[in-house]
């Protein structure tokens, strides 16, 4: 199916188009048409797996596992699904807040690289292409943190830049050693390898440079401090974009090869998995605490949340993996939003410290609502998004007996709830100080406020329907859990 | 450095260069060679041009701006998938075309030359982006 290429081949076409554009305005018109593209694409892919149960494109004709092979199953299409809707909001949400910035002038075709490399990395069917992938996000990132040459952003995007490095460096070494041991790198033939393999114990070095290297990238416990580093110096733009997707990279990696070839030694591995989801979990939501910068304090809660994706991991009961996706497309949303407000709180009040803002339930009920949304959601309040997510996870840890981790699941959520009241509190209820210096009257235009009024809407939607997009992400999960459709379908499948 | 040897050699050295550049792309799908290296040789002989004239005189020269080498190879990139796709076999297969040229005889082209085109013109491009942005004073 050569449909499969096309969230690659998309944003490629864009980057061409980007590259000979001369003025911003059509630049930023560019993005936005682009972004509703890749959503239609990403939309269509979706419908497509009624009728397969994986969308395979052996690239070039070669077949798997010689080939690389691009493989769409229900875990990807979500994936795609949320990234392209991220995207979008991005897209218009950077129309005002990049605009014609001075150094800003090439955002838009680093946002479709970005965009490459994630929609390449859900859908690569190949651990090589994957690394490959990871590199281009990384290139890409890199530029846009340090876009518009501040101190700071230099200093964050070199702290960044090095300790991702260091991620890619293990995970090629792991690819090597995987490579040396089996013979191939295409994930199904792996699975199949390793299934029937009675020696795979041997896999524990290839399976631990990789749970470090991804582990990097979606930044859990002690592995995460490049993320608190960077994300508070670019654009708020490019943070939230980061917010959503960046670390949610390494957390579908993670439940890809976790589920696909990584399984022999089930013990050991998930219960690191659960340790660390349960450190991840707490020191995450009790940095986030002595903040009082609110980029800072939504950095750490990135972390805390990362701990959730990895529980539903540990468990390993298909509940628990449903559970795992659920939360993470819940998270993308919800966290994008919470970076977007945040974005239209500092435009108003010239600031991203607590300290100097306030008021702004009185001067802007609206823009409050906008946060409250996002912020009950991230809390787990029902009947929105994240209450689902939680309740999936939560259950399918007593169920499975993992009191431990769950009780900390349940009390990290008091944390979170905490440091959502404390920006509550400090930016929209307390009264404005006095001594800081206001930019006059600011006059929110509508590219401002609809992105964050799109992702609410996503929170209350996948709240209210939880049942039949639960039905989905089970469904994904039900895929991971049997690896054997995915491998007939890679390895067998003759166009 | 305003050396005359150096410029009159740089005018010469500069055929040299190309053509290198160009056996290194056309051969590379059977042999040693590629749109890669071929792409790293033709920058070459600009970095090599720069050393003997300024870079502002090389800016002048080059009829594009590097930005665009790029676009460019990206578009040879894009085109290549063309063949493929339209006649309805997977993505990125190659196609071949024979073609009876008088004097050189029978010879084959593909979109593997055209995707090796376009990774010449974005490696020479993004090269000499790199040196143009480091030779700027700002």
């Amino acid at each position: 199916m050569t449909e499969t290429g096309l969230p690659i081949l998309l944003p490629f076409a864009l980057i061409i188009v980007l590259i000979f554009m001369r003025s911003t305005v059509s630049s930023r018109w560019t993005g936005i048409v682009g972004a509703l593209l890749n959503m239609i694409v990403a939309v269509y892919l979706f419908l497509q797996l009624r009728h397969d149960d994986v969308l395979v494109l052996q690239v070039g004709g070669w077949e798997a596992p010689y080939g690389i092979t691009l493989a769409l199953d229900y875990l990807s299409a979500l994936m795609l699904l949320v990234t392209a809707l991220i995207v979008l909001v991005i897209a218009i949400y950077a129309f005002r807040f990049i605009g014609d910035r001075p150094g800003y002038s090439k955002f838009h075709v680093f946002f479709f690289s970005l965009t490459m490399g994630v929609n390449g990395a859900f859908i690569t069917g190949d651990v090589f292409n994957f690394y490959v992938w990871l590199e281009v996000i990384l290139l890409s990132s890199f530029v846009l943190i340090t876009m518009g040459a501040k101190k700071d952003q230099l200093e964050g995007g070199i702290k960044y830049m090095t300790l991702n490095l260091i991620a890619s460096l293990l995970f090629l070494a792991g690819i090597g050693l995987l490579y040396g041991k089996t013979g191939t790198l295409n994930m199904a033939h792996l699975a199949r390898i390793l299934i029937n393999d009675q020696q795979s114990i041997l896999m524990n070095t290839s399976a631990m440079m990789f749970f470090v290297a991804l582990g990097i990238k979606a930044a859990v416990f002690p592995l995460f401090f490049w993320l608190p580093a960077s994300y508070h110096t670019p654009n708020i733009t490019v943070t939230s974009l980061f917010a959503g997707l960046l670390t949610k990279v390494g957390v579908y990696a993670l439940i890809r090869f976790f589920t696909l070839f990584f399984v022999q030694d089930v013990y050991f591995w998930h219960n690191l998995l659960l340790i660390i989801a349960g450190l991840t979990m707490v020191i995450g939501g009790m940095a986030a605490t002595i903040y009082f910068e609110t980029r800072r304090i939504l950095s750490y809660h990135i972390i805390s949340q990362i701990g959730y994706m990895i529980m539903g991991l540990g468990i390993y009961t298909p509940l628990a993996i449903a559970g795992s996706i659920f939360f993470m497309i819940h998270n993308i949303i919800a966290k994008t939003n919470t970076f977007l407000v945040m974005g239209i709180v500092s435009k108003i009040k010239g600031t991203f410290y607590l300290k100097d803002i306030g008021g702004l339930y009185k001067e802007r009920p609206f823009i409050a609502i906008l946060f409250i949304i996002p912020a009950f959601a991230l809390a787990g309040i029902p009947p929105l998004s994240g209450f689902f997510g939680k309740f999936i996870l939560i259950k399918a840890g007593i169920e499975d007996k993992h009191y431990i981790v769950t009780a900390v699941a349940v009390l990290t959520s008091l944390l979170t709830l905490y440091s959502m009241i404390k920006i509550w509190n400090e930016a929209f209820l307390k009264k404005q100080p006095e001594s800081t210096h206001l930019p006059s009257k600011v006059k929110l235009k509508i590219s401002e406020v609809l992105p964050s009024v799109i992702l609410a809407l996503a929170s209350v939607l996948l709240g209210l329907l939880a049942a039949p997009f639960f039905e989905w992400t089970l469904a994904a999960a039900n895929q991971l859990m049997d690896p054997n459709v995915y491998i007939e379908a890679v390895l067998n499948k003759i166009e | 450095m305003n050396s005359v040897i150096l410029q009159l050699a740089a005018k010469y050295l500069r055929i040299l260069f190309l053509s290198f550049a160009l056996i290194a792309l056309v051969r590379g799908h059977n042999f040693p060679g590629g749109g890669f290296i071929g792409g790293l040789l033709a920058a070459l002989y600009i970095v090599y041009d720069s050393l003997a004239f300024t870079t502002q005189q090389i800016k002048k020269e080059l009829i594009v701006r590097p930005e665009h080498y790029i676009g460019s190879g990206l578009v040879c990139v894009l085109l290549s998938f063309l063949p493929s796709v339209l006649s309805g076999s997977p993505l990125m297969q190659g196609k071949w075309l024979s073609l009876d040229i008088p004097l050189i005889g029978v010879t084959k082209l593909g979109t593997p030359l055209l995707f090796d085109v376009g990774v010449f013109l974005t490696v020479m491009g993004v090269t000499l982006l790199f040196l143009f942005t480091l030779s700027t004073k700002k």
